[in-house]
Parts: structure tokens; sequence; C-alpha cells
């Protein structure tokens, strides 16, 4: 794995007998000791730190970020208050999704959060639109994610406890400036933190010796937002599918669309705002396989059993363990994707059933 | 106990053979969370798929380390997968199969030869 970049912690994940994988060009835990499964359980029932410093983290500091961030973006930014944070997506001018991505409003700048495979490219993006564009490069990310989020974040920044879902804002424990939001990628309440690459690891320790916080991998932290029914960049969502597409329709505000004071004017508006209004060809949907057989990425869907010619296929797939059963998400026609469909997803061979259901698979507890 | 390159254990009664997964490829898998086993009566030749064994990671498969009949399965694998990362080299087997063929056995590792190949 000589190629590979390594975030801040390395040293920290191998001490704690992580299994590193190489992953979006960096080497990353996909596990600690614990394992996947205990990882994942561990999240829902008390707090999971996770170390996420090779997503993209990226300031807008022009004063008219907002405006001009907008013109790549379906999303009301003017309307963003300051020390709120918003899903956003990266759209071409097919429809399709470049990336998907957080944007907070900090103030005086924005703050932009962006995946680790698409950084390079989105900030080429943003560079070639705006001005004003400056890549974080000294910075690391953690999550802290569950229900004992708070209390443990909170005996560091008591002021944590104050803030609610998708609020942002600066912090400070002893000398170093956090940036933190409540905010996460697993459907629990939690806090995502960028502070200083050279002091991430003690902080990441202070975290760690407290009870209830052990660390997790990206195995774990991909089942627990699959149960959240949130979306994988380049799986679930990519340059082919659409936001309406992707049923991602609750992130493109009023004033963005038809008859809004800010309709359109995104890449992709055309297309965009018409599968607002008429409806998109096809849906994502989630998924309840009836057996225990897990239905992974790429298993092609089917409207019948003995039907020749696949609908549909699976996007992510696996085994969600506080549902306690299969659970997948994958694209179906609009006549299919209506909860309670039945369709049958073909796993070495065999069609199986699956329902359609809604999501989140597992109930979000965000602090709202 | 026999032990196969596949990462198989194999225990010979008589010409009966019951075969499971390794401590080492249990621990390798992961959280195993489906088993697909085969129909008692199968006739299988070596190297065919028998069982599908998924674990929260990926899904892998077991294939038929000699040639034979498969006779039993172990049925509480299907309702209680993790069996399979609790007890690998006892109450986690997988099949039993008869054979015809004894002398195919001793081409398999001992127990030492497999913690070498596995070192």
């Amino acid at each position: 794995m000589t190629d590979l970049m390594r975030t801040c912690l390395h040293r920290l994940h191998v001490e704690l007998g992580a299994k590193m994988v190489p992953f979006a060009g960096y080497e990353m835990p996909v596990q600690f000791p614990m394992g996947v499964m205990g990882e994942h359980l561990h999240t829902r029932a008390k707090a999971g730190l996770f170390d996420v410093s090779h997503m993209g983290q990226i300031i807008l500091g022009a004063r008219d970020a907002a405006a001009a961030l907008e013109r790549l973006v379906p999303v009301d930014l003017l309307g963003l208050s300051a020390g709120r944070q918003r899903y956003a997506l990266f759209t071409n001018d097919a429809g399709g999704i470049l990336d998907d991505l957080m944007v907070a409003n900090r103030g005086d700048h924005l703050f932009l959060v962006v995946n680790a495979a698409c950084k390079a490219a989105d900030t080429e993006h943003l560079m070639a639109h705006l001005s004003g564009v400056e890549p974080v490069t000294d910075r690391a990310l953690l999550a802290l994610q569950g229900p004992a989020a708070e209390p443990a974040l909170a005996r560091l920044v008591p002021r944590v406890a104050e803030m609610r879902f998708m609020d942002v804002g600066t912090h400070v424990w002893l000398d170093v400036e956090l940036w933190i939001s409540r905010s996460g990628y697993t459907g629990e309440d939690g806090f995502e933190i960028s502070l200083p690459e050279d002091r991430a690891e003690e902080f990441a320790r202070a975290l760690l010796e407290m009870d209830e916080v052990a660390p997790i991998g990206l195995g774990a932290r991909d089942s627990l937002r699959l149960e959240a029914g949130l979306c994988l960049y380049g799986h679930d969502i990519d340059t082919t599918t659409t936001p309406v597409e992707a049923g991602l329709r609750w992130a493109i505000q009023k004033v963005r669309r038809r008859g809004g004071d800010r309709e359109g004017g995104f890449p992709g508006t055309e297309r965009i705002l018409a599968e607002l209004e008429g409806g998109p060809a096809r849906l994502r949907v989630g998924l309840r396989p009836e057996g225990r057989a897990p239905m992974r990425e790429g298993t092609a869907l089917y409207a019948a059993e003995d039907a020749a010619e696949p609908v549909g296929a699976v996007t992510s797939g696996g085994f969600g363990p506080s549902v306690g059963g299969p659970v997948a998400m994958g694209y179906l026609p609009r006549d299919l994707a209506a909860p309670e469909s039945l369709v049958f997803g073909e796993v070495r061979g065999k069609r199986l059933p699956a329902r359609v259901v809604p999501m989140p698979f597992q109930p979000t507890t965000y602090r709202k | 106990m026999k032990f196969t390159e596949e990462h198989e254990w194999l225990r010979v009664d008589g010409d009966l053979v019951t075969v499971g997964i390794t401590d080492h490829a249990a621990e390798q898998l992961g959280d195993v969370v489906f088993v697909e086993l085969p129909e008692i009566e199968t006739k299988v030749a070596k190297g065919d798929e028998v069982c599908v064994i998924e674990s929260v990671k990926a899904a892998s498969d077991i294939l038929a380390p000699v040639e034979g009949e498969i006779v039993e399965i172990n049925a509480a694998l299907t309702d209680n997968p993790g069996l399979v990362n609790e007890d690998p080299q006892g109450d986690a087997w997988f099949f039993k199969m008869r054979i015809d063929d004894l002398s195919v056995l001793d081409a398999f590792m001992s127990e030492d030869e497999y913690k070498d190949f596995i070192a």
C-alpha cells in the first residue's frame, strides 16, 4: 500500500488493531478488533468514533459565495442562515449527480465537506466557476455518532449540548479550535468535528478514553448509513442518476423549483425541474429481501420470478445488524416503486422475493 | 482432523467425512449472517460449490473437498449463522459426506501443516 495516503490518525488506528484497506486513495481502517457487527451495534447503543479525514474540506471565502454556489447545486443557499448546514448535490448538464456534499454557513464563509473520491474533481469544478475557493489541507475530520455522542463530547466541549440537528459552530477545546456540526452519516444523533491535524490524535484519544466511545471502521460506517437509507456516492447516486430519481427531491427547496424566486439556474435544470413536476421514470427504493440471503450491489431485479429482462438493480445491499436481516436499495421503474410492491432479485441464479419498503430501515434519532 | 488449502477442516469417521471451516477462516470472514446448505443426497465432485457463507462483508463459497455424497447437513446454521463465528471447528460443522475413496484424504494437511500454511 505504498502509494496510498494516510490520515493523521493512521498511527492510532494501527495501535488500536485496525485492519487497514485502500479506500479512495487512502489507507483506512475497515474494522477494529470489535468487528463490523459489534461496531455497528455499539454505535447505535453508545457512541462510535469515525476518522473521516480522507473527505474533502473546502472553504468558499468570496462574499457572493452562496449566490455563486447556487449556480452549481439545486439548493437554496442564500436562505441558509449563519450557523446552519444543509445537504447539497453538484449536478451536471444532463441532470446527473457529480457528488453529494454538506454546505455550512459559518458566518463569513461557506464550509463544504465533499466525498474523498471526488474531492479533486469537485475542487476543480468549484475553481472553474467561483473565486475564493480554498481547499483545507491541514485539518482532520472526525465523526462521533450514537446516543452517547452528546454526553461524551459535552465532557470536552459542554456547549455542544445546545446544538440541534444541522447546527454548525466554532468551539474551543483546550486551545484547539473545533468546527463542529451536529450531523453524520449513521442515522444517529451525533457530531462531525473538523480540527487541526496536529491535535487530532490527542482529541481522539480523549474521546476514546471514555467507556462509551469505541473506534469504528468503514465497514460499520457503510452498514449504518445503509440502514439509515443514506446514499453512497458512486453506488446509489452518480452521473447517471438524477436527484429526483434518487429520491432526494427534499434537498431541492421550493425557491429553486418551477415558480420559485430563484427557479433553476443550476446544471441540468431542464431535466430536474421536469422530473420534479412529472415524476421520474425510475426511483431509488428501499428493499427488504424476504429470506435471509443478502442482496448485494449489482443484484439484478425482476418484476416477476420468470421475467426475461431485469427492470432494475441493487445499488447497495447487505445485512442490517440493527434490522436483523438483509436490507438493500436500488432503482425500479416508477410503477414498481411503491411500498409493498414485490420484485425478485437474482442471487446465485435463484430469483428471490424482495419487498419495496419505505426508508430509513432503522428509525433515525436526530435531535431536531 | 485434516485441513485443506481452502481453509476447511475434515473430520473422518469411517467413510463419513464432516466438513467445516477453520477458526482462521471464520475470523477472516467476520460476522457470518447467512448460510446456504446443500441438499441431502446431492452427489458432488471435488471443487463443486456446495455451501454459501455470507458475512457482513462479503459472500464466499465452501467447495466440496473430495468427491462423494452429502448425507447430512447442519440445519442449525441456517437459523443461527453466527454459530460459525462462535464455534467454527466444533458445533458449526456444515455437512457430512460419504466418500468411496478414503486414500484421497492423505493429500490434505495435518493441523501442524495447516498452522504453517496460514502463518
